[in-house]
């Protein structure tokens, strides 16, 4: 058993280390579709009139970023953006209808 | 262009209760306008109120007085019916005066 | 038979439920919206629920009644006096365009309109009425706006709020929009208007003491010593919005409307304060 374990952590260590560099250094293109991924995200977000004050901060972060080909910072800008517009997209249409229990009756 | 004063002087027998309001930005010098420029100081440094020649308040304001600033305060020997001249100079050296008659 | 005639009443009252989640009945509502807040806060008077705060707080309510008498909001006072006085370019004042030429008639708004379907704030009627006469829009939240609605306020002291929602489907469309804007959570905080002014109002936020929703648009527009000047109902909705930490819709978004809407009707019978003074 103890053996296993120890496989296993030996096993995901080698993963991780062997992952890295393939996940170092972020192209423009990684950073180009993480934009439009999140900017598609809050389009959809402000359909509903529902977006965040923090997903709007991400999205400038992340074209600044890019803007100085810092495109690792860009891409992680880029998905948090996109994480917040779909949190705010999740609130909004959970809220279509949990907002009934709120009303005072 | 109205008056940037508002004064209301009230005797009541004895003593004469004044209260003034001045419109003014009274910008401190320190505060940042929304492109994260600084706001030049500009604020009120004297306010002076004067009754029969003599002046009965003086009040030094500075950058650390809110805008549009409020003052209260009461003197002796005044009647009804007198002048009462309320006065400001600012920083940039504007100013404005104005006189009352005590109610 | 028994669990027969139980059964029959479970679903009657599911029924039931399901009828009062899902019918749009206004009387109701303001029924309700009333007595909540005259039970949980016996002592206030009715009619002082539109001093928001200073009804919830006796120490802020002294500072208030001595600001009160040479009140921050004069200039704008003077200033929309001014305004609303001085004709347009093509002759026409502010007064044409309202009933009773303007005057006291501030507890009449927001109020359906029957010919467009949509629902007309005063904010909104003013910069109509300044487009209809050739004149450019104002801006909804800085001073001009508020020293207008300022002075059309105060020339309507004390008239109890009387808004109207007609039986047309329209109507309550619009005021089931505004409620259901005033109840839903939006933003990062996760915060609905009533997260602070039903659930909260009299508890601390930071500094502040929270106004009850219940006559909470009687004293727009506001001199708030927070923003150093004047603040319209827009103006008061949006950085609601941003506290939040949600993106503000555009002032007069049919939404801000419908919500302004909804709270007027619940302040029916409460008297217009306006303009007011606030922390």
């Amino acid at each position: 058993m103890k053996s296993i374990l120890a496989a296993l952590i030996v096993a995901t260590l080698a993963a991780i280390t062997l992952a890295e560099p393939s996940l170092a250094a972020s192209t423009e293109t990684d950073y180009k579709t993480a934009l439009a991924a999140a900017e598609a995200a809050e389009k959809e977000a402000g359909n509903l009139k529902n977006q965040w004050l923090p997903t709007e901060q991400a999205l400038a972060a992340a074209k600044k970023a890019a803007a100085a080909n810092d495109f690792d910072a860009a891409v992680k800008q880029a998905q948090q953006a996109e994480t917040l517009a779909k949190a705010s997209i999740f609130q909004a249409k959970e809220q279509d209808d949990a907002w009934k229990a709120a009303v005072i009756r | 262009m109205a008056s940037t004063i508002r004064v209301r002087a009230t005797n009541s027998g004895d003593t004469t209760e004044v209260q003034a309001l001045v419109q003014h930005p009274m910008d401190s010098g320190y505060v940042k306008d929304a492109s994260g420029n600084l706001i030049p100081p500009h604020h009120i440094d004297v306010v002076q109120f004067e009754h029969g020649g003599k002046t009965v308040f003086t009040a030094l304001w500075g950058p650390a007085v809110a805008k549009d600033p409020y003052v209260k305060f009461s003197f002796k020997g005044a009647q009804k019916g007198d002048d009462l001249t309320v006065s400001w100079v600012d920083n940039k050296g504007q100013s404005d005066t104005l006189t009352t008659k005590i109610q | 038979m028994l669990r027969a005639v139980g059964a029959t009443l479970a679903v009657l009252l599911a029924l039931a439920q399901t009828a009062v989640a899902d019918t749009t009945d206004p009387q109701a509502d303001f029924k309700a919206f009333r007595a909540y807040f005259t039970k949980r806060f016996p002592k206030v008077p009715l009619n002082d629920f539109v001093n928001g705060p200073y009804s919830m707080d006796a120490d802020l309510r002294k500072q208030w009644v001595a600001i009160d008498e040479f009140p921050p909001y004069q200039f704008a006072l003077d200033k929309g006096q001014e305004m609303f006085g001085t004709p347009f370019k093509n002759g026409k004042t502010y007064g044409d365009c309202f009933a009773n030429k303007g005057i006291g008639i501030r507890q009449n708004y927001p109020y359906f309109d029957e010919k467009t379907g949509e629902i007309i704030t005063l904010e909104l009627a003013l910069n109509r009425c300044r487009q209809a006469n050739g004149e450019e829009a104002l801006s909804y939240v800085k001073d001009d706006m508020a020293a207008l609605t300022a002075y059309m306020a105060f020339t309507s002291r004390g008239q109890p709020f009387d808004i109207k929602i007609p039986s047309d489907p329209r109507a309550l469309a619009a005021y089931e929009n505004g409620k259901k804007y005033f109840y839903s959570r939006r933003g990062q905080l996760n915060f609905a208007c009533s997260s602070c002014h039903v659930q909260s109002p009299g508890e601390h936020i930071h500094t502040e003491v929270l106004a009850p929703a219940l006559g909470i648009v009687a004293a727009l527009p506001i001199y708030r010593s927070e923003w150093g000047g004047m603040g319209t109902t827009s103006r008061r909705l949006l950085t609601c919005n941003s506290q939040t930490r949600g993106v503000p819709l555009e002032p007069q978004d049919e939404n801000y409307r419908d919500v302004e809407y909804f709270l007027s009707y619940m302040s029916n019978g409460l008297p217009i304060s306006g303009p007011g003074a606030r922390p």
